[in-house]
């Protein structure tokens, strides 16, 4: 069994507001390996951009306070490390890339010189035409077609599909070991989607980097990713290989997600949203934070007094649920209640 | 980049145009020059009727308007109403006087606004922030002309006590100055400090403001995702985009800035654009005002030009339009 | 699905409930729904600074307003034995004497309400004007909108003071409505651009269009839909242009070329202490600190409101 290359370990970071402190990631653990893609998916205010962002210290401190954790990149412990040394992390070991490419843009630079940016800032030998150089095959290896025309471009001449290829180009250029990619196309159109995706796909596979993939769209997840951790209300509650997610998963918000999504197959009767909302993450429910949406919990103390923790359930599959065994009572359930097959169906 | 200046060249002329109509048309209205000069006493009939003919003031408007667009363009504005006197040397001497105090001080206030605001929005919520916000406030709560008087009265009381002269408080230059140049400058303190504050306060709230909108941007995000040192990421991304919105303000207040001008050159006796426009007010010399706001018109026009190719030059993304 | 036939205005009266909400879930907070005013009053609430000025501003008016019962001396009263009289608690003179007896603190209150009027007359009149010149730019856009804006800059090319003292000289001012009015004719242009640019962004939001494809007119649209969310910059402006209108006022009476007596006037009176700045440096100073102060508390309450209806929060 490999060594994880990142590994974060009860991670837990606050935020004073002047209504409180939210509480935006409590106690979050996750790892990923050489090679694999690990999704995390969740809605907004999971928690899930604020972990990778503490982890790289990009989050501003104040408001911001890391309490407790480890966060581990190849078995040294990152947090609180001086900034210079964190300088040297970033991007050259761990590279991330944002959501909208256009605004995660300088626009009065030129693309390429922002790439390029990356490789003169990790490399003091290089030389800017060499840089240059670089870039230009950086672009053309993801794809932006007469690469050196498209160096000296700025940001508005490239199309929404284009910039975040060269955001991806900038990630990569380094070689880093790890990249995390936060809601990478979500701001783009269905149809780019695929090609971004294929792009970081190959990247990936030529370095031999490992991928996090932070989204909230489940079809996403389902083409990149080889295991998921599903986050909630800060914490993670489900986490394992993405086909037992996906065919059987053991959290009830995990089978809610899955019950919500829109099917082309089937005769769908009504939309099934999970009822309620996102926890306040000031002043969190008692016990288990997705208690007061979830039906399984409707009458059990528990679900209100306890709070569960995330155990390894069934091989690697990890779920943070008191009944975690019921579930897949309740997945046939609603299945037949609602006429929705029985799992991620459409998704493949 | 070229042809966006050639572009912006050309929508001037219309402007211009537009401008030279307002002012005359403008002053047409709200003054008579005929019943005007009729009531000055001690004109005789044959004076009147050669400034009538002189300035066509029976003609009808548009062929008035005709002859002093040639009189701007030929004959340098021409000459005043009364006593025939030539407006261009004096207005040129004035504009000269002018720009001395006015370049001056606009560069002291934007540099000084572009630091303080950078360092303010750096440090946010620090003293220093506070206690220039709060010095910021007063800047723009303070009318001119009192901040003015208020200089006066300092250094006057300052070389009553002491008797040193450290600065004058009126005129441009004294006789038999030791040192010209020395004497220059004293007579320039008070009233480029007086145009100077104002600004300051003004530019550097909208410096401060676009820092932090700036420092909060995604593509900052992405700088110190990259590794960059925190010295980059301010001055080169940062800064770059911060600018833009303050020398645009800058550029486009010139209006703003001459009109404080008029104050602080009549409160300091300074002989400039401002004085000299309050001194043909008083006397009520139609021609002289509009050659005066003609001259004032082009050079808020050409401010203008200014801030938009600095604008352009700063942001790439104008350039295109 | 149900077929009930929605109202336009309560489909986009959820639209407003749901954005108001949806600030709320994303600060993480629970479903305590404030509505946007509510939030916004309590922002401003919070804000010491301009709360603080707000009662200071409010004394300050009500005193000036009530200058008639208020004032220990009539404007223009001179009372020779007292002249000269630096700032003492005899005979009430806070302010001081002029050369001639006459009370400065009944003077600056008088002066006050002077400067207050005419402020207000300027807000009222150039916002409204702005409103309309903007509104119909914004809104319609394309060639009426290039047409007005054209107007605009021409307005903005001309030095503002220049054009007010010609105006002010050869309408024959004087009078404090004329003054205002004249003060109102060059203010309306940045509340024009301001709303035209809110306009212009709010035509493009979807409850318009919806408003629109449910067969809304124009003018409900405008002031149904769009005009309310205008209302905050709306605001914040206006206080700016108070503030600029009373420094801009008093600059004008201390040329001479404005307000002129009989009227009182804050200028006027500084500039009548002009003279004895370094002997009796009261006369000049306690108008100019009135003026101060006014405009601080202007600008401090249009800060707080500014802070208040900023929708963006303070953590990303």
């Amino acid at each position: 069994m490999t060594e994880p290359v990142l590994a974060i370990r009860d991670l837990v970071v606050e935020f004073d507001t002047p209504d409180g402190v939210v509480h935006a990631v409590d106690g979050v653990s996750y790892e990923v390996y050489p090679g694999e893609t690990l999704g995390v998916v969740g809605e907004s205010g999971s928690g899930k951009s604020v972990t990778v962002m503490s982890a790289l210290g990009l989050i501003q401190t104040p408001p911001g306070r890391i309490v407790r954790g480890e966060v581990i990149y190849k078995g040294r412990d990152i947090i609180g490390l001086p900034i210079d040394e964190m300088r040297e992390i970033r991007n050259k070991e761990i590279a991330m890339i944002f959501q909208d490419p256009m605004t995660s843009l300088n626009p009065v630079f030129t693309v390429g010189d922002q790439i390029a940016e990356a490789l003169l800032a990790h490399n003091e030998k290089m030389s800017d035409d060499r840089a240059r150089d670089e870039t230009i095959g950086l672009l053309e290896m993801v794809g932006v077609p007469n690469p050196d025309r498209r160096y000296d471009q700025y940001p508005h001449e490239y199309s929404g599909g284009m910039r975040q290829r060269a955001m991806i180009a900038m990630a990569m250029a380094n070689k880093p070991s790890v990249l995390i990619a936060d809601e990478p196309t979500t701001a783009l159109d269905v149809t780019i989607q695929a090609q971004v995706l294929e792009v970081m796909k190959l990247a990936a596979e030529e370095t031999g980097a490992a991928t996090i993939m932070i989204t909230h769209d489940l079809g996403v997840i389902a083409e990149m990713a080889d295991r998921i951790a599903v986050m909630y209300g800060g914490k993670v509650v489900e986490m394992g290989a993405v086909d037992e997610i996906y065919h059987t998963p053991r959290h009830p918000y995990t089978l809610g997600l899955m019950m919500s999504l829109p099917r082309i197959t089937g005769e769908i009767k009504r939309l099934l949203p999970i009822p309620g909302n996102p926890p306040s993450l000031i002043s969190r429910p008692p016990g288990c934070s997705f208690h007061p949406r979830c039906r399984m919990s409707e009458g059990r103390e528990l679900c209100r007094t306890s709070v569960p923790t995330l155990a390894d359930v069934d091989h690697g599959h990890l779920s943070a649920c008191h009944f975690w065994d019921e579930v897949a009572e309740e997945l046939a359930r609603e299945a037949e209640a609602t006429g929705i097959q029985a799992h991620g169906g459409a998704l493949g | 980049m070229g042809t966006f200046i050639a572009r912006r060249l050309l929508y001037s002329i219309p402007v211009l145009i537009a401008a030279s109509m307002l002012v005359f048309f403008g002053m047409s209205l709200v003054t008579d020059p005929l019943s005007q000069l009729r009531l000055i006493p001690n004109l005789s009939q044959e004076t009147l009727q050669n400034i009538i003919d002189r300035k066509h003031l029976e003609d009808p408007i548009i062929v008035q308007y005709a002859f002093w667009v040639k009189d701007m363009f030929f004959n340098q504005f021409g000459t005043t109403a009364v006593g025939d006197n030539p407006i261009w040397p004096d207005l040129q001497r004035a504009i000269g006087n002018t720009l001395q105090l006015v370049l001056i001080s606009e560069l002291i206030a934007v540099s000084l606004a572009v630091l303080l605001g950078v360092l303010s929005a750096k440090r946010q919520y620090s003293f220093f922030d506070y206690a220039t916000t709060t010095v910021s406030f007063f800047g723009f709560s303070v009318p001119i002309f009192w901040f003015a008087l208020v200089l006066q009265a300092l250094a006057t009381a300052f070389f009553l006590k002491t008797g040193i002269r450290l600065v004058y408080t009126f005129g441009q230059s004294s006789p038999d100055a030791a040192n010209p140049f020395i004497d220059r400058v004293q007579h320039m303190i008070l009233p480029i400090i007086t145009l100077a504050y104002v600004n300051v306060a003004t530019y550097s709230r909208y410096q401060r403001a676009s820092m932090l909108e700036v420092l909060h941007s995604d593509y900052v995000r992405t700088a110190r995702a990259k590794g960059l040192n925190e010295r980059t990421v301010t001055m080169k991304h940062a800064l770059r985009n911060a600018l833009i919105p303050v020398v645009t303000v800058a550029a486009l207040n010139f209006g703003a800035v001459l009109g404080g001008a008029v104050i602080t050159e009549t409160i300091f006796a300074w002989p400039g654009m401002g004085k000299f426009f309050i001194d043909s007010l008083v006397r009520g010399e139609i021609y002289t005002l509009m050659a005066w706001l003609m001259v004032t018109s082009v050079a808020v026009i050409a401010m203008n030009l200014m801030a938009d190719i600095i604008y352009g030059w700063l942001d790439p993304r104008i350039r295109y339009d | 699905m149900t077929d009930q036939q929605v109202h336009p205005d309560e489909a986009l009266e959820t639209e407003a409930t749901r954005a108001a909400l949806e600030s709320v879930h994303l600060e993480g907070l629970e479903v305590k729904s404030y509505t946007q005013w509510q939030l916004a009053r309590k922002k401003f609430f919070q804000h010491r600074l301009a709360m603080t000025s707000l009662v200071v501003l409010t004394i300050i008016i009500l005193a000036a307003l009530f200058a008639d019962y208020i004032a220990p001396y009539p404007f223009d009263a001179p009372n020779v034995p007292d002249r000269s009289l630096p700032p003492t608690l005899e005979g009430f003179h806070i302010f001081g004497t002029d050369k001639i007896g006459r009370d400065y603190f009944s003077r600056t209150l008088f002066g006050t309400r002077t400067s207050i009027y005419v402020a207000f007359i300027v807000a009222s009149v150039s916002t409204i004007i702005g409103i309309i010149v903007g509104g119909v730019a914004g809104y319609y856009g394309g060639k009426v909108d290039n047409a007005l804006m054209r107007i605009t800059d021409l307005f903005l090319t001309l030095p503002f003071l220049a054009i007010l003292l010609v105006l002010s000289s050869f309408l024959g001012a004087g009078n404090p409505v004329r003054v205002a009015f004249i003060l109102a004719f060059l203010f309306w242009t940045s509340l024009a651009r301001i709303v035209r640019g809110e306009f212009l962004g709010l035509r493009e939001k979807e409850f318009v269009e919806a408003a629109e494809v449910l067969g809304a007119s124009d003018r409900r649209i405008i002031f149904r839909h769009i005009l309310p969310n205008t209302v905050g910059p709306i605001i914040v402006n206006a206080t700016l242009i108070v503030a600029t209108a009373i420094l801009v006022e008093a600059a004008l009476s201390f040329l001479g070329f404005g307000i002129q007596p009989p009227f009182p006037a804050l200028g006027k009176l500084i500039a009548d202490g002009q003279d004895a700045l370094t002997t009796q440096w009261w006369l000049a100073v306690f108008p100019g600190l009135t003026i101060v102060t006014i405009a601080l508390c202007i600008n401090f309450i249009g800060d707080g409101l500014r802070d208040a209806l900023d929708p963006k929060q303070r953590i990303k």
